[in-house]
């Protein structure tokens, strides 16, 4: 079994359109599982249709409560917190509370060793929920981070071992995982353990800038990988630059998509841009880019 | 007055409307207190005449607004979070660090402990704790802030060094240099894509958060996620720029009429836009007349924040 992960670095060049098109693909040669380890913004779902299967609840780290009976209002939790979690309000002219902002709060229960009172504990927040779901290209792992939650990586992780569990069970072949934006802890955790990854990349300033600190990032967890560039022909100065980087660097480059509202056209539909119109250019760029991806992760140990 | 650009999905032009509204109030001059409610604008102080007006990239991950707004960096300054490190001399193996370290980023086998940084949070429990004050800490270094003037704009960014997992403590102290104090009149913050923690922590504090989409169910999917961050979770007032208007479908408007949520602007679909931006121009430097729809723009964020005044 073998793990494809998609990145990007920038966010809005084409991942998830992408994923849902090797997904398209990839299906037609081989049994796959697809994860989307996007969990702050999951929308591989929008796209594939998937029919719910299983709901599991995600518990994230801990936050801090403090029991307001017990609080003498000494103020060394405020004193210790790092993270400005301790919020120091005013009950009314002369009495002044403590409470946990739970946004900000990391669970490190500094606050409750502090405390001289013993009043503050911790407790386990629900941070989202995970889903098992069932598209026409196979089985889909899916989550929805709540709002403002941390501990994404952790998700990304679940989502993902999920996947690879029941992909050794089925003997799927491969695990497609659709990455976030970023360089940061859940683009980390969506890269761990892959085979290879796919940087889509857009010929812009930001584009070309981000796609050098994804590049490092997968590089120094050692995961190879290839580029395919998205609206190839908005800037053909870039396009070129970014085809001398990669060549520079012995990055192959899988192919070169051209700026076509197709691809938001098959979005509005709820389709992959393959499916939904299958003789066009993009199409037909995408599948191209399908047998070279596929050649190497042949090739991949 | 501090305004977070915001979008959940990645690419809709965050960094493009965040810049081109800097660029557009500091050339009108509009930032200074005459428009809107001047107790309102944090620091605001009649007898100054040199109104500030602050630009920090807050997407540390993926820093991109330097690329178009060109400051002359003068400041740079190495953050990241405090480690511990443990003084032998006085260390007794207790494994009390370890106890209260959540994130079993210290650990004591045998007669070393050892310490693990990418799982440290820099909470200061195993310091705080330590029986024999035998933990001091250092500074594990993250990444980067860089600071230095674009024209009238102090411009301020994070850069996360690559490797490095944690966005939000640079965030946290990129913020506390340039914002916190009483001398800035106008800030403009650009947060990175999402809804998770990065963002929130550069939405809090904020005076009003602007989010910025495009009309496709990958749009409004990721606008009602940035809603409920910035509306029902931080409490914050919220406006919408639609971006590449006629590009997809009428989702969009459909929701934001249904949940009250007002569109201020709205940027046509134009490849001449993504031309000019994808070469590293700022959008109202390609097309000028963009100035005064900032302007508006920023007055109606005005007009929202001074009518927000006096709700709980």
């Amino acid at each position: 079994m073998k793990q494809l992960v998609i990145l990007s670095g920038k966010g809005g060049t084409g991942k998830t359109s992408v994923a849902a098109a090797l997904a398209h693909l990839a299906s037609q040669a081989m049994p796959i599982v697809l994860a989307d380890a996007d969990v702050d913004a999951a929308n591989l779902e929008l796209v594939l249709d998937p029919t719910k299967r299983e709901e599991h609840v995600f518990m994230g780290g801990q936050v801090a409560i403090i029991d307001p009976d017990l609080c003498q209002l000494c103020g060394q939790c405020y004193e210790v917190c790092r993270f400005e979690a301790v919020i120091r309000g005013t009950l009314n002219p002369t009495w002044e509370a403590y409470r946990i902002d739970g946004l900000a709060c990391e669970g490190c229960a500094s606050c409750v060793y502090q405390c001289p009172e013993k009043a503050i504990h911790t407790e386990e927040q629900q941070a989202g929920l995970w889903f098992r779901s069932d598209t026409r290209f196979g089985p889909l792992f899916h989550a929805h981070l709540f709002a403002g939650q941390e501990n994404s990586g952790k998700l990304v992780t679940m989502v993902k071992q999920q996947g690879r569990l029941l992909a050794l069970d089925e003997g799927r072949e491969l695990l497609l995982v659709d990455g976030p934006p970023g360089i940061g802890c859940p683009v980390i955790s969506a890269n761990a353990g892959a085979d290879l990854a796919l940087i889509v990349t857009e010929p812009t300033v930001s584009g070309v800038h981000d796609l050098e600190r994804i590049l490092g990032t997968v590089n120094h967890f050692r995961v190879p990988a290839l580029v395919l560039i998205n609206k190839a022909d908005l800037n053909p100065v870039h396009t070129a630059r970014i085809e001398a980087y990669c060549l520079d660097r012995g990055i192959d480059l899988v192919g070169k998509i051209a700026y076509d509202n197709v691809v938001t056209e098959a979005m509005v539909q709820g389709q992959p841009v393959t499916a939904y119109q299958p003789d066009g250019d993009v199409a037909t760029t995408l599948r191209q880019a399908w047998l070279h991806i596929q050649r190497h992760l042949d090739g991949a140990a | 007055m501090i305004i977070a650009v915001a979008s959940g999905k990645g690419g809709t032009g965050k960094t493009t409307v965040a810049t081109s509204l800097a660029q557009s109030i500091a050339t009108d001059g509009r930032h200074s207190a005459r428009s809107g409610s001047p107790d309102r604008i944090r620091g605001h102080n009649p007898s100054r005449t040199d109104e500030k007006l602050v630009f920090l990239d807050c997407d540390v991950e993926e820093p991109n607004a330097a690329l178009f707004l060109q400051p002359d960096f003068d400041y740079s300054q190495e953050v990241g979070i405090l480690i511990p490190e443990v003084d032998y001399d006085r260390c007794t193996f207790c494994g009390r660090c370890a106890e209260v370290c959540p994130w079993h980023a210290i650990a004591v086998v045998g007669r070393k402990v050892l310490v693990f940084p990418e799982l440290c949070h820099g909470c200061g429990s195993c310091t705080l704790n330590c029986p024999e004050d035998a933990i001091h800490e250092v500074l594990h270094v993250m990444g980067v802030l860089e600071s230095g003037q674009s024209g009238p704009i102090t411009f301020g960014h994070g850069v996360l060094n690559v490797g490095e997992a944690m966005a939000v403590p640079i965030i946290r102290q990129l913020k506390a240099r340039h914002v916190t104090n009483d001398d800035v009149d106008v800030a403009i913050l650009d947060a990175s894509p999402g809804t998770s923690c990065p963002v929130v922590e550069t939405m809090r504090g904020a005076d009003f958060v602007l989010l910025v989409t495009e009309p496709t169910p990958f749009g409004l999917h990721d606008l009602r996620l940035a809603v409920e961050v910035a509306r029902d979770e931080l409490g914050l007032p919220v406006g919408v720029v639609v971006n590449r208007d006629g590009v997809g479908d009428t989702g969009v408007e459909e929701y934001c009429t249904a949940e009250d949520v007002p569109i201020l602007m709205r940027i046509p679909l134009d490849r001449r836009i993504a031309e000019a931006i994808s070469g590293g121009q700022a959008l109202v430097e390609a097309l000028p007349e963009y100035r005064a729809q900032f302007v508006e723009l920023y007055e109606k964020i005005l007009e929202i924040t001074s009518s927000q005044e006096g709700r709980p």
